[in-house]
């Protein structure tokens, strides 16, 4: 099947017309034409690589109460995405070949988005002996990112032997960083605010430390190493060190760390609730700064999806995590695009390009141009609209952003040619 | 007054004054008669939901209820549908449901009252909530300064203990501010929180240099189980830095008072000799708590005084 779409504007540039035949990019150019091809207008939209996630919980399996490998694609899709991976800390675990196969398959049915698994680095998640990294590499998943995510691999040697067993996967160790020992109980950023509400406090530094042993750990046994939801202003230093130093390591931040701050804590309401949590003005603004300058390679949305009765509790018993995938591209906009520190090509590297790369991705992160798989996104960059909890896909209802107007709108995604989302809806 | 009290900050400096002010005119209305009992809340409900132990608040706020002549229930964690799982937010509900006018909580998360507020029409009263705050007790602190010492501008009160896990301390800190005294937290580093020096108030490590100083030393319960997380060596150790004995109490000024929320660790951060001195108010403000209750469920539910 052809598509032609008429009058976009490729990376917000001079407007063209993008010609789609069997799934690939055949032509961009000015007034082309195709005989029986589906024609999607787009004049004043702006085309970019369909996005890549680097960090999604679809809960499935385990909690498909909160969200499905489905529901979840059909979220990513009407975010911009074309492939998220789906983070390994389902029930069952998702450490054996069987586990990643299954979500993988998952995805495929569902055929919104290319449903990448990420497999556990230790078995069950528990931090004490590595899963089988290479039979999920070798899967028909094709595992190529590695993590404990919700839990730090917090032994250092474990964390040492784990880096350099997936060099020869091609693979890398996604590391949410965490130190235990110092945030055993916490609640929230630790600091002036927790010291007022009384929230045990999430120190900056239970972050920091785990980076810098990290990074000194990559680059001494000289492996690939990715942190997770970076989410201070000492993490984006020691990231800018170890990078100026040669170390191979790649950073990504949530959107909810580019808007929110602690502040949101107030009023005790657990939708706010994120590990890691919510930091301050200052750390927004360097993680910004950090995105921009390319110190933070990608933009990973963390969307985790709670059942109500998981968040409508006191604080303290709420689950931590938000949703992210329908509202990302919107956020990037508003923090960085809207302030003059991004252009769409730097969306596009920091949302597709980057993150395709870190995952190893075939076909995802391409650049829009004549021999590319067809996977792009269209937006309409000067919509805005306010987030409805109850208007998202997802299902579950813990966005952050709930009531808060946010500029862009997904118009259109294409998934190897096909629509995926047309008219803002999705398509199955 | 606002419909609900979850923090000491809800209360501005004339609405604090009004509940000091209230309480006095119950002490008076009630000294000296037989049937301690006004009629003020009479078919009002008010639900204690406690789902932490603390019999001395409960029973206080239970005296403070029934002598306003309101319906009181006492719901407790233990025993009830909450043992078995049942939500904050379903409890509330089914309370709202059975016609609560104010729902007194005292509850081991910070923020429970905060968002019991959200689910019920009612008034909510925070009875103490997990490390965050009891402002009740602040209140009956002030209540009890200020019948002491006939003032509260410019007292200058020592709060010596555990800060960083004290909801008496951070009540208190906020209260006494808006009051206009002036509060120094006297703690070992360990003790006071990452971000103490935004609250309103001086800190010292050093309880030596500040007792001479001081009108008031308010000791805060320091709980066996610090004991054993590394915030301090030893009890012996806490209590040689940080207790208060009788050579301590001998620098304090001739009029200072010794104050503590209760229950006491005698001889841990209290002496006995100090907790049974003439200084001693400890017994005082538990008395003074039932007043001061009574004027905060008066004031929030049954309108102005007269």
């Amino acid at each position: 099947m052809n598509l032609l779409i008429k009058g976009a504007r490729p990376y917000g540039e001079d407007a063209a017309d993008i010609l789609v035949r069997d799934g690939r990019i055949a032509a961009v150019g000015e007034d082309l034409t195709a005989t029986g091809a589906e024609v999607v207008q787009a004049a004043g939209l702006v085309a970019l690589p369909g996005l890549v996630d680097l960090h999604t919980h679809l809960r499935e399996p385990g909690r498909e109460d909160a969200e499905t490998v489905e529901t979840g694609s059909r979220a990513a899709a009407l975010g911009g995405y074309t492939a998220v991976h789906a983070m390994a800390n389902t029930d069952p675990v998702a450490d054996t070949a069987g586990v990643v196969e299954q979500v993988w398959r998952l995805g495929q049915e569902a055929g919104l988005v290319d449903v990448v698994p990420v497999g556990a680095v230790t078995v069950g998640l528990a931090g004490e002996r590595l899963a089988e990294l290479g039979a999920m590499a070798d899967s028909a998943a094709r595992v190529r990112v590695f993590s404990d995510d919700g839990h730090c691999v917090a032994d250092p040697a474990l964390m040492r032997r784990a880096l350099e067993y997936v060099k020869a996967l091609g693979g890398v160790v996604a590391q949410h960083a965490e130190e235990p020992r110092l945030t055993a109980g916490a609640q929230m950023h630790e600091g002036d605010r927790s010291a007022r509400l009384g929230l045990t406090g999430w120190p900056a530094a239970a972050e920091e430390a785990i980076i810098a042993r990290d990074v000194l750990l990559a680059g001494h046994v000289g492996a690939r190493l990715h942190v997770c939801h970076v989410s201070t202003a000492g993490s984006v230093e020691l990231l800018r060190w170890a990078k100026s130093r040669g170390v191979q390591v790649t950073a990504e931040v949530t959107p909810h760390h580019l808007l929110l701050t602690d502040a949101c804590a107030e009023g005790y309401d657990p939708v706010f609730k994120v590990n890691p949590p919510l930091r301050t003005d200052a750390d927004v603004e360097a993680l910004r700064a950090g995105l921009a300058d390319g110190t933070i390679d990608a933009v990973a949305t963390d969307h985790a999806p709670h059942a109500v009765e998981d968040k409508e509790t006191e604080w303290a018993s709420a689950r931590p995590g938000m949703l992210g995938l329908e509202q990302a591209l919107s956020v990037v906009v508003a923090t960085m695009v809207e302030t003059g520190r991004l252009d769409w090509r730097g969306v596009a590297d920091r949302m597709s390009v980057r993150p395709a790369a870190i995952g190893r991705l075939d076909g995802h992160g391409r650049p829009l141009a004549p021999g590319e798989p067809a996977n792009l996104l269209l937006l309409d960059p000067a919509a805005r609209s306010v987030v409805d909890p109850a208007a998202l896909a997802s299902r579950s209802r813990n966005s952050p952003y709930a009531g808060r107007e946010l500029p862009g709108r997904v118009v259109a995604t294409f998934l190897r040619g096909a629509a995926t989302v047309l008219d803002g809806k999705a398509t199955k | 007054m606002k419909r609900h009290l979850l923090e000491a900050a809800d209360l501005d400096r004339a609405d604090a004054t009004l509940v000091l002010d209230t309480a006095a005119q119950i002490d008076q209305a009630l000294a000296g008669r037989e049937v301690k009992k006004l009629p003020t809340l009479r078919g009002r409900t008010v639900v204690n939901l406690f789902y932490e132990d603390s019999t001395r608040t409960r029973i206080s706020f239970e005296l403070a209820a029934k002598r306003l002549s309101a319906d009181v229930i006492n719901f407790s964690a233990k025993g009830s549908s909450v043992s078995k799982g049942e939500s904050l937010k379903d409890t509330a509900l089914t309370l709202e449901a059975m016609g609560s006018d104010a729902i007194v909580v005292r509850h081991s998360a910070s923020g429970a009252p905060h968002r019991l507020a959200n689910w019920v029409r009612g008034s909510v009263v925070n009875a103490g909530d997990g490390t965050h705050e009891h402002p009740t007790q602040a209140l009956l602190d002030a209540y009890t300064i200020r019948r002491r010492l006939g003032r509260l501008e410019g007292v200058r009160v020592a709060v010596v203990g555990d800060v960083l896990h004290s909801r008496v301390a951070r009540s208190n800190v906020r209260l006494l501010h808006t009051l206009g005294a002036e509060v120094t937290l006297v703690a070992p580093p360990t003790l006071l929180p990452v971000g103490v020096g935004s609250w309103p108030a001086e800190v010292s490590y050093d309880l030596d240099a500040v007792l001479p100083k001081a009108d008031v030393v308010m000791m805060l319960r320091v709980q066996a189980e610090r004991m054993n997380a590394s915030f301090f060596p030893s009890a012996r150790e806490y209590s040689r830095r940080y207790g208060l004995d009788g050579r301590r109490m001998g620098v304090l000024g001739d009029d200072a008072i010794v104050m503590h929320p209760g229950p006491m660790n005698r001889g841990m951060e209290i002496a006995a000799e100090v907790a049974d001195s003439p200084r001693s108010t400890i017994v005082e403000q538990v008395g003074n708590g039932v007043s001061v209750r009574m004027a905060v469920l008066y004031l929030l539910l049954g309108g102005a005084p007269s």
